[in-house]
């Protein structure tokens, strides 16, 4: 009995490990396959875009291309900034301030995106003066910041940072 | 029967020895099929015809089909204008998308009002569930292929579904894309699964009918009956002529919309090339898809929105265990029939509001259907398999006819 008890443990122990190594195995062959979807190297690559702001007027905004999404570039008029500063926290459905979402009070930079399905938002629209996502029916005050819809959070600000006065690097 | 079929000539036989394909051929054409099937029974070989005419427009489509974002949208209109019949493989193409759906919601609705979906026949019921979703998903990524603006913001739109799980939903999404936003590399990857797609979906047909072909076809009275016997005929040729027939009527109507307007089911905007900056005022999907585009827009909140969209395609999927009664056919559930006839009015409401603006009264409606549609499986039939009374039902299918 004893004798017999033995030899199944080592039967286990090889169907054990040969059952690991084979999944790992199976697991290492499979991840080429899924992996290759991700971006590829000349997707990244053109992760930077400098764009030249010197011809924006106050009021008006720009629309580029990055990384194959919309970025808005806006010159905030001095009222929408304050529009924007004066809010109370406690409204939002997203709390951040104006201040934490800007570099220059100026120059409001982020994806314009709606965070809820993706679609581009419309300028100088909707109840807050801000953009109205017309797909679903989100609505973004002067700072970008989610007030009504069913967006769940304010539309992102990309990494940038003044190159100099005049020009924005993104990315 | 089939079952000890020979060939009679003996190259037949040698052959049939080896690979038995002439009995395959002999069980099909003997198949024992309940005499009283009415039209609503022809559906199967409708969605049958529309899956190889599918597949066939599709591969000659492919032939001249660029799948690039610089080059997709002006090769689709070298079709249409300079290949030989382009515009009418593509009419056909388009159209047939739409004739698929419009049959297999009839197919699924004839499934609920006889029971067909219940004990013996659940995996075939799964199985069609399951060919269901694989052909909206088929369908979704040959929208995206003309890479007009609809098609780009059905892309976008639909592929944000997955950010909405927590955690890895970003991961996931730029996974499908293959990059930050739709893109080249995510067309390109739409056209490899939607030449795939269409191949599943007739491997699981191919299961959907072996599965069939055990208990045999539901009849409208929904009785188990003797096969073969006096209430039965065999496939050939009652039911293939039969079908024919029904199939003819069907492509008349297929005809009128290829022919006399073939982008009535369209939206115009597709043919304004796609544009990342630029949104549509109003997007809508197709129309085969609006009930679950209002499911997804009557909750205010994302998260919530993409569960319920998907909990009512799943939910289907488990309807024989969620309807218990015994009695499959609503001709003997004389409740059960209002509620299947609330239910189609609930999912037409739906679609009307699908494509409705999301807001006001609109939006209201939209959250009462929404509500209903999930009552409906969940409350209703589960109660009324308990508590209804149905009718008594017929010792035969011969029987109501014969004893009169």
């Amino acid at each position: 009995m004893e004798k017999s008890g033995k030899k199944n443990n080592r039967r286990d122990f090889l169907f054990t490990a040969s059952y690991t190594i084979g999944a790992v195995g199976i697991g290492a062959t499979i991840w080429p396959f899924i992996d290759q979807m991700n971006p590829d190297s000349s997707v990244k690559a053109l992760a930077t875009t400098e764009v030249n702001i010197s011809q924006i007027e106050p009021g008006k905004s720009i629309t580029v291309l990055w990384r194959g999404k919309p970025v808005f570039i806006k010159r905030r008029t001095q009222s929408e900034i304050s529009e924007a500063q004066s809010v109370d926290l406690n409204e939002l459905k997203h709390p951040e301030k104006d201040e934490d979402r800007v570099k220059k009070s100026e120059w409001l930079v982020m994806l314009g995106i709606c965070t809820h399905l993706g679609c581009v938002p419309l300028s100088n629209k909707g109840e807050y003066n801000g953009w109205f996502c017309p797909c679903h029916g989100s609505h973004y005050d002067t700072s970008g910041r989610i007030r009504k819809g069913p967006a769940p959070v304010n539309m992102e600000i990309p990494k940038y940072e003044f190159v100099d006065s005049n020009t924005i690097k993104i990315g | 029967m089939s079952d000890n079929y020979v060939p009679s000539s003996k190259f037949g036989k040698w052959f049939n020895d080896r690979l038995p394909l002439l009995s395959l051929s002999a069980h099909l054409r003997e198949y024992p099929t309940p005499k009283n099937l009415n039209y609503w029974w022809t559906f199967g070989a409708i969605l049958t015809f529309c899956l190889v005419a599918q597949i066939a427009t599709g591969i000659v489509l492919a032939m001249h089909y660029v799948a690039h974002a610089d080059l997709a949208f002006n090769s689709i209109e070298h079709i249409m204008r300079d290949i030989n019949y382009g515009w009418l493989l593509r009419y056909l193409h388009s159209n047939g998308s739409s004739m698929f759906f419009l049959a297999v919601y009839i197919h699924i609705f004839r499934s609920l009002f006889y029971g067909s979906h219940k004990s013996p026949r659940e995996i075939i019921w799964v199985l069609g569930m399951l060919i269901y979703i694989l052909m909206m998903a088929t369908a979704f990524m040959g929208y995206v292929l003309p890479w007009g603006q609809m098609s780009f913001w059905a892309a976008t739109v639909i592929t944000n579904l997955f950010t909405a799980i927590p955690l890895i939903g970003d991961s996931i999404t730029t996974w499908f894309w293959g990059g930050y936003a739709v893109d080249n590399p995510t067309l390109n990857r739409f056209f490899s699964l939607h030449y795939l797609f269409p191949f599943l979906i007739l491997g699981l047909v191919i299961l959907h009918i072996w599965a069939l072909h055990v208990p045999g076809n539901n009849n409208p009275t929904g009785i188990e009956i003797q096969k073969p016997s006096k209430d039965t005929v065999p496939f050939h040729p009652y039911i293939t002529m039969k079908d024919i027939f029904a199939l003819l009527i069907f492509l008349i109507i297929f005809c009128g919309f290829v022919f006399f307007s073939p982008n009535i089911l369209g939206h115009p905007d597709n043919y304004i090339p796609a544009n990342p900056m630029v949104t549509p005022s109003h997007i809508v999907p197709e129309w085969y898809l609006l009930p679950f585009y209002a499911i997804l827009r009557s909750v205010p909140d994302k998260l919530g929105g993409v569960i319920l969209l998907f909990a009512s395609l799943f939910i289907l999927v488990g309807l024989p265990w969620l309807d218990r009664s015994k009695v499959k056919s609503a001709i003997f559930r004389p409740i059960y029939k209002w509620f299947f006839w609330l239910l189609v009015l609930d999912v037409l409401v739906l679609g009307y509001m699908g494509a409705a603006p999301a807001e006001g009264t609109y939006l209201l409606i939209a959250r009462v259907a929404t509500a209903y549609y999930f009552l409906h499986f969940l409350v209703i039939l589960p109660v009324l398999s308990s508590v209804e009374k149905t009718d008594p039902l017929p010792l035969s299918i011969s029987d109501p006819v014969l004893k009169g």
